[in-house]
């Protein structure tokens, strides 16, 4: 499914150019950050988004003096107090056979705020531990594959000719082939083993191995817009005059084309890590993204599972802290868009 | 015409080719991983291992390896399973393929509808608070995981809520074929039709809104409202019709990527026996060969539907037909 | 010419409220046009013709536009009008052909098939009888072999050929008041010519009134009757075609006639330009609009406004408040203005 969140189409790709047009006086980006700024609705997403990174990286406080509690280690033999009185984390089934367990419901106190999973673990410690999770691959993953496809997208741009032929032609390839299958192509391969390439080995339950490959799936997405604007600006005329004038290509990289393509991924920024993150909760929910003992909301929701019908807020919790997340970067993203966009403004026609 | 049918052709032939060769590489030779082992599925014997060697030419040149699959999955057809006691593979995706077929084909009439209406409106009561509402409605689409999404579609329909009137018409999850009971087939694939149309809904939404007021702005619209022609005729015949272009292509390609695989998490979801739940099934059992042919087979019905599109793009936009 | 004109527009004022300001494109601006009579309104861009033009026919659907005024359209002021009523008379009664051919058609319906939904809009048309009639539209606008040519798309024809699909267009339902903006701007030198004759002829023809929009005096001289120069949303000069060219009144007239080429002249050291640049229609200036580029300011110009009225003689209408005879002095004073 290669439009998660919206990647596909967060800009025209027939229209990759940078935006153009500025006025002239002020500098652009205190234009666009003046814009931002006065947009309520995507500073409010930014305090949303900036609220979950830091709940969610206070998970370890929350479990060690909070709820007192491992979120990582089976407690199936647990108890806790509720109304004074001591009950077990997993219960007893019900019916005459009493098989099976049940973990505690939401108790709404200091431990088991969200009740317990399957194996007696406080399920609200382990949603923010989650969170610090799938936060930092979706963020990870989102800065390497703008890396990624900087370079590439630079290297097709730049050189022109034969070089960006065969990189674009390849990026082609990649942007017809579904991200997920791509992805699941990778993990399934790299799930048990781990990578080795020369002295580097990653580990199989390690989280880069998830990061790295959301990061690789994604560069043609990103690439193609920042190829697009190294040709763009390399059309225009003070190009022209920089290189007749004899200027160096690394002169000409810095001073000229780089801003270009970062204003290019400024804008991507918000919906890539969006994306990266939806990609990430699918991954783990296929159990091929990120393994245990580590969790992340997306392993949690595949946890929630099973327990459903009986304890839906295992699954209800990540998938609402998920949404969130999406949602304000999205909306953020949609205000760096209208900032950085000259097309949105006003334009009196005589 | 036909020398831009037949140029479109060849492009996707190659295209094919080097998705072929990727899905081998990242299979057979990803550093540092061995491709016999992970054929085998889990805990094989050196028996079995040593056969596959044999069988898949691990022990001849490359291209000589990348022949012999292609064989397997194409010609002779007879890929088979080693999780699964030799079940041909091939065969087992041919029979999943109208369950897809049918989630994806439901959906997209869904989808299509209800966001064409979505966008026409936001587009029409632009200026009133109805704009920013559906567009609100739609990024919370777009931001929701459907995997999630289904599963709180199950516990209101297949629980919670299951007993009232409202969803007590909804079967247990699975799947029945539509040339053995219509209805049945109808009810199974309801509930998912809507949760994967809703990601899609909010794209299309939010595309095709921002078309029609891009389009608003074109001259030929002034144009067709200085004729006097009325504003709906405007909106319908000129600014829409124009604004279908790239939605119709987008549509082509969103549809080739489900059908090919995309639709899996909905699959797993609602436990419905489509390729996508193949593909879960053998990701589970590290069913090495099922995931390599469904995701080439996969990756060559998306190409396809993106030829298909490019042909449908020049039948509804003049200026790229060829001459 | 007995009784009212057939199109009188009375204090026209538009403005746009935008982040930065109230843009006033238009501002007070009265004209009228009568049955089988070319009005050329002539100006350079931002001067409001093209805002003026589009009020007329209630193009202008900005929800940030403020209009007043009247547009008396045999007798009915066209601004009070239902939309239902409204839809009746564009295309119909009053129609626009618009500056630029290449995008002004829609790219994705054959030519034949434009004409034809107007038609169908406002006569009721069968099919058949709207094709043929299409079939003659594009015959009499000069479009060579019309049975072949009407089933093709937009891109297959030049720039020239498809403002003729334009006019025939204009055309179409034989209107009382064609309107035609920059019809000729972006058409190369020689076909600009042919579009300046068929429009003309058709006029004629078809004894409509033309509303021509120019910011180049040689078409109005070419076709217009009479004249109105616009600069910065009000009209400065207003006047009979002949007698704008033989005793303009305002200095920016003599600006703008001064860059034009003429070949029937000795030739003159160099080109007039007016110097300066049109000002911000958000905040014009105090006074006269043109007082900021005009060499002749003097004390008045800043204090008061200059009405449109005669100075000159009956008829010849100008915004500036020298006296004629002052004007006929400082003309004949500057060299590039003669």
């Amino acid at each position: 499914m290669s439009t998660v969140g919206g990647l596909e189409h967060p800009i025209d790709p027939l229209a990759d150019a940078p935006p153009e047009g500025w006025v002239a006086g002020r500098s652009p980006w205190a234009l666009a950050a003046h814009k931002l700024v006065r947009n309520r609705m995507a500073m409010a997403a930014l305090a949303v988004f900036l609220g979950i990174v830091v709940v969610s990286f206070m998970g370890p406080f929350y479990a060690d003096h909070i709820a007192h509690t491992d979120p990582f280690t089976s407690q199936l033999t647990a108890t806790t107090v509720i109304n004074g009185k001591r009950v077990d984390v997993l219960q007893q089934g019900g019916g005459v056979l009493k098989l099976g367990e049940t973990p505690i419901g939401p108790t709404w106190q200091r431990n088991y705020f969200l009740g317990a999973d399957s194996q007696g673990r406080d399920v609200a410690a382990r949603v923010l531990y989650g969170g610090r999770t799938s936060l930092t691959i979706g963020i990870g993953s989102a800065v390497i594959c703008s890396l990624l496809a900087v370079i590439v997208g630079m290297v097709a741009g730049f050189y022109g000719g034969v070089t960006d032929s065969i990189i674009s032609r390849g990026l082609d390839v990649v942007w017809a082939f579904p991200v997920y299958l791509l992805a699941i192509s990778i993990a399934t391969v790299l799930l048990t083993q781990g990578l080795t390439i020369g002295p580097f080995s990653i580990s199989a339950s390690s989280l880069w191995l998830p990061t790295l490959i959301i990061a690789v799936i994604y560069v043609p997405y990103v690439a193609r817009p920042v190829r697009g604007a190294v040709l763009s600006v390399r059309e225009k005329e003070f190009i022209e005059a920089a290189i007749a004038q004899g200027a160096s290509n690394r002169r000409l990289i810095f001073n000229e084309i780089l801003p270009n393509v970062i204003t290019v991924l400024i804008v991507l920024l918000p919906l890539m890590i969006a994306t990266t993150i939806l990609t990430e909760s699918a991954l783990s929910y296929l159990s091929i993204g990120v393994q245990p003992p580590n969790a992340s909301w997306g392993t949690i929701i595949n946890d929630g599972q099973q327990l459903l019908y009986t304890r839906p807020w295992v699954a209800i919790a990540p998938g609402i802290m998920i949404v969130l997340t999406v949602l304000s970067l999205n909306v953020f993203g949609d205000g760096v868009r209208d900032a950085l966009d000259p097309r949105a403004k006003l334009r009196v026609k005589d | 015409m036909l020398t831009f049918v037949i140029r479109r052709m060849i492009a996707t032939v190659f295209v094919v080719f080097t998705i072929t060769v990727l899905v081998f590489l990242i299979f057979f030779h990803t550093p540092g991983v061995d491709p016999a082992r992970k054929l085998a599925g889990r805990n094989p014997s050196p028996d079995t291992i040593k056969a596959i060697k044999h069988q898949y030419g691990l022990d001849r040149p490359l291209p000589v390896q990348y022949l012999i699959l292609m064989k397997k999955l194409f010609i002779s057809r007879d890929l088979t399973s080693y999780s699964n006691q030799g079940q041909k593979v091939v065969p087992e995706i041919v029979a999943a393929t109208p369950v897809t077929l049918s989630l994806v084909l439901g959906a997209a009439v869904i989808w299509v509808v209800v966001s064409i209406l979505m966008g026409v409106a936001a587009a029409v009561l632009r200026g009133t608070i109805f704009d920013p509402m559906l567009m609100v409605l739609a990024l919370i689409g777009i931001s929701m995981p459907v995997f999630w999404l289904g599963e709180m579609a199950n516990l209101i329909t297949q629980d919670r809520y299951h007993d009232t009137f409202l969803f007590s018409w909804v079967p247990p999850l699975g799947y029945t074929p539509l040339t053995q009971d219509p209805v049945m087939w109808f009810k199974h694939l309801v509930i998912p039709w809507l949760v994967l149309s809703v990601l899609y809904i909010g794209l299309y939404a939010r595309v095709l809104r921002a078309d029609l007021l891009e389009t608003e702005n074109e001259d030929y619209v002034r144009t067709a409202r200085a004729k006097g022609l009325s504003e709906r005729r405007v909106l319908l015949r000129h600014t829409l019709r124009t604004s279908m272009i790239s939605f119709v292509s987008l549509f082509g390609l969103d549809f080739g990527v489900l059908v090919g695989g995309g639709a899996l998490l909905v699959e797993v979801v609602f436990a419905l026996p489509g390729v996508g739940l193949l593909t879960y099934q053998s990701l589970i059992s590290l069913d090495l060969p099922v995931i390599m042919a469904t995701v080439i087979y996969g990756a060559i019905f998306i190409v396809i539907a993106n030829a298909v599109v490019d042909v449908g793009y020049a039948w509804l936009d003049p200026r790229v037909r060829p001459a | 010419m007995s009784g009212a004109p057939l199109l009188e527009v009375r204090d026209l004022s538009v403005s746009f409220r935008t982040q930065d300001g109230t843009v006033h494109a238009v501002d007070g601006v009265s004209f009228t046009v009568n049955r089988g009579e070319v009005l050329g309104i002539v100006g350079e861009s931002g001067s409001g013709k093209s805002v003026t033009a589009m009020t007329l026919m209630r193009l202008i659907l900005d929800q940030n536009a403020v209009f007043s005024g009247e547009v008396l359209f045999q007798g009915r002021d066209l601004m009070q009008l239902s939309q239902g009523d409204m839809l009746q008379v564009r295309g119909k009664q009053i129609s626009m052909i618009f500056q630029d051919p290449m995008t002004s058609l829609n790219p994705v319906y054959r030519v034949g098939w434009q004409i034809d939904e107007q038609l169908r809009a406002h006569e009721g048309l069968s099919a058949k009888q709207a094709r043929r009639r299409t079939l003659e539209l594009l015959g009499a606008v000069g479009i060579p072999n019309p049975e072949a040519r009407i089933d093709d798309y937009p891109h297959q024809f030049s720039g020239g050929m498809r403002q003729r699909v334009m006019i025939a267009m204009g055309l179409s339902c034989n209107p009382d008041v064609l309107i035609a903006d920059e019809p000729t701007t972006a058409l190369d030198v020689t076909i600009q010519a042919q579009i300046l004759e068929l429009i003309g002829n058709l006029q004629r023809e078809f004894d409509s009134a033309v509303v021509l929009i120019t910011h180049d005096l040689g078409v109005v001289a070419e076709v217009a009757d009479r004249v109105a120069v616009m600069y910065a949303g009000r009209i400065v000069e207003y006047a009979e075609v002949g007698e704008l060219f033989r005793g303009p009144q305002h200095p920016y007239t003599w600006g703008l006639l001064g860059s034009i080429s003429r070949l029937d002249r000795p030739r003159q050291r160099r080109l007039a330009a007016i110097s300066g640049q049109p000002p911000s229609l958000i905040s014009l200036p105090a006074g006269c609009s043109f007082r900021p580029r005009c060499p002749f300011a003097f004390d008045r110009c800043r204090a008061e406004r200059p009405a449109l009225e005669a100075r000159s003689g009956p008829g010849h209408l100008d915004a500036c408040l020298l006296s004629a005879d002052q004007k006929q002095a400082r003309r004949a004073a500057t060299p590039e203005a003669s």
